[in-house]
Order: C-alpha cells, then sequence, then structure tokens
C-alpha cells in the first residue's frame, strides 16, 4: 500500500508529467500525445515507486530493466526519466529535433535509462524477455519491465513471447498492457480485435491481473503481486483512457499521432493545471 | 605473395560442423557465450553446445523473430549470444536484426547455416542467397564467411571478442580446405591464395576451393589466375582489391548467393569508386534455387571448377 503522502506526490506530479510532455510534443511538432498520456501514470509509479535504479548512475549492474515496447510513447518515457533525474528537463523540448538524444522513437544508445531501441512494434516485448533470462543467468535480483500496446498486441511476434516467458518461468519479468482501446486507424476492436485478451493471456499460462491503469494504489499494488509470484511471469492488463487528463482528447483516436497546435496546448496545460488546483489548491502543478 | 598455398591436405568439413565443435569447445572458458536456436539445432550444430552447457542453451522454438530480439536483450544484459537458423530464415526477420539487434546496439553474432544453393535437394525455401545483400545495408553489421573448417574455427573464436552485431554464413556441404595448418583468422583481411597476373577470381565460402581449383586447371592452359578469399564482407579489404585490380585488370566475383547485393555487388562498389576495371559477377544471377543435389547444382549454376573454368575463359575474351 502507498502511504497518503507517497499518493499525493504521485498525484501531484502526474499533472507536471502530462504538461511536460504535452509540451516537448508540441514543441517536437509530432509524435503520439494519446498513448503518452494513457501510459504517464503507470510510467511514474514504475520509476518513482517500483523500480530499484539509480538516474545518476543509470547502467548501475543491478538496476531494475525497462523495456517501452510500444516506443512510439516515449515522449512519457522521457518526460519521467527527466523528473527522476536521468537528465534535464530542458531536454524535452529538443524531442524530434535534429541532433537530440531524444528521438521520435527510443534510441538506447542516445540517452541513458533508454534499454532498448524500440519503434517497430512487437520486439521490446522479447528483448525484455531476453534480459529478463540473463540477468537471472547471471544471478542477479533485477526485475526487468516491459510495456506494450493494445494495438501491437496485434503483431504476431507478441504471441511468440507470449509462449517463450512461461516456458522459461520468467519470474522476474512484469508485462503492462496500456490497454487504452485505440490505435492509429481507429478503435481496437474494430481494427482487429484483441480480446477477450485476459483469457488468452491465462490460457498462455501467465499470471494476469487487472488493473485501472491511472489508479496509483492499484498500479503499485499490481507490481507488489507480481513479485510475490513464483514460477511465471506476470502480465497486467492496465484499463486505461487515451488522452487521459486532457478533456478534448480522452478517447479520441485523432489524438493517437498528432502534435497539439500551441494554442490546443495552453488549453490542455490550463486544464490540467485548473485540475490540479482544484485537487491540491495552490501547490498545483508547477 | 610467391608460390600457391599449398593448403591440400584432403581434410573437407562442413563449415556448419566447424562452428558446432568450435563454439561447444570454446563455452568452456567462455562463459559470457549464449546460444540460441529455433528448432534447428541439429541442422545447424547449435546442438553441441547445448548438450553441454544446457543452461546456457536456449531452445526458442519456431519462433525466430522472438528469438532474435531475445538474444538483443541477452546481449544488452551483458552475455555474447549466438543466434542460430538457416541463413534465409534469420534475415526473413530483417526488421528484429535491424531494430533489437544493430539500432540496439546489441552484440549478438547471427549465424546462418544452409547457404547457398549447395544445400541441393530442400530447393529454394530453405537457400540463403539473399542473406549477404540484406544483412550488407545494416549500419554495424559485420559478414563473415569462412571457406574452411580453419578459417570457421578462427572466425568463430574472433567473433566471441569482437564488438558490434555480426553474421556467420555457415553451409551444409562440406568445404575442401584451402587454408594451410597454423591459419591464422583476421577479421577484414581477405587472403590471396593463389598468385597471378591475368585476372583475379574473388570467392567466398563455398566457391573459394572450387576458385582455387579453377585456377590450376586455368594454370595447365597459362592462364595466370590470382585467386583471393573474402571471407569477411563486411567491412571488405578493399585495399587488397584495389590491388588486385590494379595488377590483373579483370575481377571475376564468384558466389553461391545472389550477385545482386553479394560478394559481386560489394565488390564492384568497391572498384567502381577506387579502381573501376573489367569485373565480372559469377553467382546466382536474379534466379531462384532449385532442387537438386550439392553436386548438380554446383554444375548447373556453372560454381564448381570446371564451370568456374567456363566462365573466365569467356570473360578474358571479352
Amino acid at each position: 500500500m502507498l502511504d497518503n503522502a507517497t499518493l499525493e506526490t504521485l498525484r501531484r506530479r502526474s499533472f507536471d508529467l502530462r504538461i511536460d510532455n504535452l509540451t516537448a510534443i508540441t514543441a517536437g511538432e509530432s509524435g503520439h500525445p494519446g498513448g503518452t498520456l494513457s501510459a504517464m501514470d503507470i510510467l511514474q509509479t514504475l520509476f518513482f515507486v517500483e523500480m530499484n535504479h539509480r538516474p545518476k548512475e543509470p547502467h548501475w549492474a543491478d538496476r531494475d530493466r525497462f523495456v517501452l515496447s510500444k516506443g512510439h510513447a516515449v515522449p512519457a518515457l522521457y518526460t519521467v526519466l527527466a523528473h527522476a533525474g536521468y537528465f534535464s528537463r530542458d531536454l524535452l523540448p529538443t524531442l524530434r529535433h535534429l541532433g537530440s538524444p531524444l528521438q521520435g522513437h527510443p534510441a538506447n544508445f542516445l540517452l541513458p535509462g533508454i534499454e532498448a531501441s524500440t519503434g517497430s512494434l512487437g520486439q521490446g516485448f522479447s528483448v525484455a524477455i531476453g534480459l529478463a533470462l540473463g540477468l537471472r543467468l547471471d544471478g542477479k535480483k533485477s526485475r526487468v519491465y516491459a510495456m506494450i500496446g493494445d494495438g501491437e498486441s496485434e503483431e504476431g511476434q507478441i504471441w511468440e513471447a507470449a509462449m517463450a516467458a512461461p516456458k522459461y518461468k520468467l519470474d522476474n519479468l512484469c508485462v503492462v498492457l496500456d490497454h487504452n482501446k485505440g490505435q492509429i486507424d481507429g478503435f481496437v476492436k474494430d481494427v482487429m480485435d484483441i480480446e477477450p485478451i485476459a483469457d488468452k493471456w491465462k490460457a498462455f499460462n501467465w499470471n494476469v491481473l487487472t488493473i485501472d491503469g491511472h489508479d496509483y494504489q492499484q498500479i503499485a499494488g499490481a507490481f507488489e503481486k507480481a513479485k510475490a509470484t513464483k514460477g511465471k511471469p506476470t502480465f497486467i492488463i492496465a484499463e486505461t483512457v487515451k488522452g487521459k487528463g486532457v478533456s478534448f482528447m480522452e478517447n479520441k483516436i485523432g489524438w493517437h499521432g498528432v502534435a497539439p497546435t500551441k494554442e490546443q496546448l495552453s488549453q490542455a496545460v490550463a486544464e490540467l493545471k485548473a485540475a490540479a488546483a482544484a485537487s491540491f489548491g495552490s501547490k498545483g502543478a508547477a | 605473395m610467391g608460390a600457391p598455398a599449398q593448403p591440400t591436405t584432403g581434410t573437407s568439413v562442413a563449415s556448419r560442423d566447424s562452428f558446432g565443435d568450435t563454439i561447444a569447445r570454446l563455452g568452456e572458458t567462455h562463459k559470457e557465450v549464449v546460444v540460441l536456436d529455433a528448432d534447428l539445432s541439429e541442422s545447424t550444430r547449435s546442438k553441441k553446445f547445448g548438450q553441454k552447457y544446457p543452461d546456457r542453451f536456449f531452445q526458442m522454438g519456431i519462433a525466430e523473430a522472438n528469438m532474435i530480439s531475445v538474444a538483443a536483450g541477452l546481449a544488452l544484459s551483458g552475455h555474447v549470444p549466438f543466434c542460430c537458423s538457416f541463413g534465409c530464415f534469420l534475415t526473413g526477420r530483417f526488421d528484429q536484426i535491424r531494430m533489437s539487434v544493430c539500432y540496439s546496439a546489441a552484440n549478438v553474432r547471427l549465424v546462418g547455416s544452409h547457404c547457398g544453393v549447395a544445400i541441393g535437394e530442400d530447393g529454394y525455401s530453405q537457400m540463403g542467397l539473399e542473406d549477404i545483400a540484406l544483412m550488407r545495408t545494416l549500419p554495424t553489421m559485420a559478414i563473415v564467411q569462412p571457406a574452411d573448417d580453419l578459417e570457421t574455427a578462427g572466425a568463430v573464436e574472433y567473433l566471441i571478442g569482437h564488438q558490434g552485431p555480426a553474421y556467420l554464413r555457415t553451409t551444409r556441404q562440406k568445404l575442401d580446405r584451402v587454408n594451410a595448418e597454423g591459419y591464422k583468422f583476421q577479421f577484414g583481411k581477405g587472403v590471396t591464395l593463389v598468385d597471378g597476373t591475368d585476372l583475379t577470381i574473388v570467392a567466398s565460402g563455398g566457391t573459394v576451393a572450387p576458385a582455387v581449383k579453377a585456377a590450376e586447371l586455368l594454370a595447365k592452359d597459362g592462364v595466370k589466375a590470382r585467386v583471393i578469399n573474402i571471407h569477411t564482407i563486411k567491412p571488405i579489404d578493399t585495399d587488397l582489391l584495389v590491388k588486385a585490380a590494379r595488377e590483373t585488370k579483370r575481377i571475376l566475383t564468384v558466389e553461391d548467393h545472389q550477385t545482386t547485393g553479394g560478394l559481386g555487388g560489394a565488390v564492384c562498389e568497391v572498384l567502381a569508386e577506387r579502381e573501376p576495371v573489367k569485373i565480372h559477377r559469377h553467382g546466382i544471377h536474379d534466379v531462384f534455387g532449385e532442387s537438386g543435389s550439392p553436386k548438380a547444382l554446383y554444375e548447373h549454376f556453372k560454381l564448381d571448377a570446371p564451370g568456374i573454368v567456363s566462365v573466365a575463359r569467356q570473360f578474358l575474351e571479352k
């Protein structure tokens, strides 16, 4: 259980993260706001609650690993990494600019904190399996986390990986599905339905948990359950809202892969600040 | 380079066997080495490693895409994975090699066996014939195709310590030894096996021994053919090729692979920029492979010594 002080810090930071994330995407003049906002609360919980890691020593051998298999949501990860202290927040607006280590999709050799280069969907999940196998072979206690998307779940490689991790009883692996129900061309159920998704993962012999992906208590609780589960990997189905936190983006397919205009950004920031102020008074978002 | 090398000891070993033996032997001291296979460990010979070191062998099933990305993860956690399948099936997962391996700076060694028409009866679907061309396009990817058992052993030992991704191309068919006992594999360096001044035959892997034999046959008729073994196709030994072009004026490339983008393509790219001379690319010329005995196929595609001789003669008359 998260204590009240931690919970309040996470909730307050969630507004700052969303503002910085959208600001970066707007500065980059392209990107994927919808899937960053759905993933943000899970990412924050990973890097501020769950994972053992050292932002000032990003290659620390005993760190836990995180692989963002849905690489297009990387502005959310960049934002969380910057807030966690991996690099300056000043770098965020260089997103997608020539020469920036903040590539449009993650490049691990350019930026500390990025464990694998992803962006071609389906692959990061398998890389996470390799990391989990390798760390276990070395006798390390490190855990490996990965996040996939629901559109990404249409990739064949996801199901190859789904078979492989239970075969190797990778209980040091925990994969989160950002179940935001949207993809570029429409709703997942219309483009290529992946349901019943929980039944599929159960049938593949994973420890399957379903949570509200915007409820910090539930997110942290699921990670605890994953750690306590021995002999099989854990798959967390995080029910999320695409565009979460910005009224005009929520559940709108059009916001999958389009950057906000400056006016839209102002509107989104005003909304997020107002929501923060409503929750926390003058101590709201920065 | 003086007299032709005198390698002939009668030794003839498939490079997949040399790979399997070497990796099983070196696995003893190189604990960082892990091996993955996708249900072809009997054929790729990775099974030998798996039997000796079961904890470091990962049977990934018939799921090559996952296997290649898993290998990348193993590399990123500090291990040195040798990821094995047929060459055509590995390069069939080009996106995984491109993204999970190369663009993730993962030290993966992809070992593609059953390369070339010389696999024989199984036919085109199992033949690595475009693998070199695909791999050559990838930044950071090294490509090594050894010509005999000594070279394979040296290449495998070298590749354990290589920095960056690499592709090792092996054969199902036996390869007559072309190097002398005590041979030292030097990554990136071509090997002049036979000296000559009338033309240079540039070969790699399974075509090297036939090229050496072809040079012997040509010599009987007074044609002095130089033979260069390019075991490292990327990065290619530019200086040696330029020197050969200057000194012999004609270059004949011979490969068991598509000439487009293969050894022939690589040599043309280098020489067109550095030393344009007459070049003939001999190999699988924009056609599919087919079923047949390895011997019949090498005859059909003129990759055996008499075939190479006939191609060389035609080229010299041009």
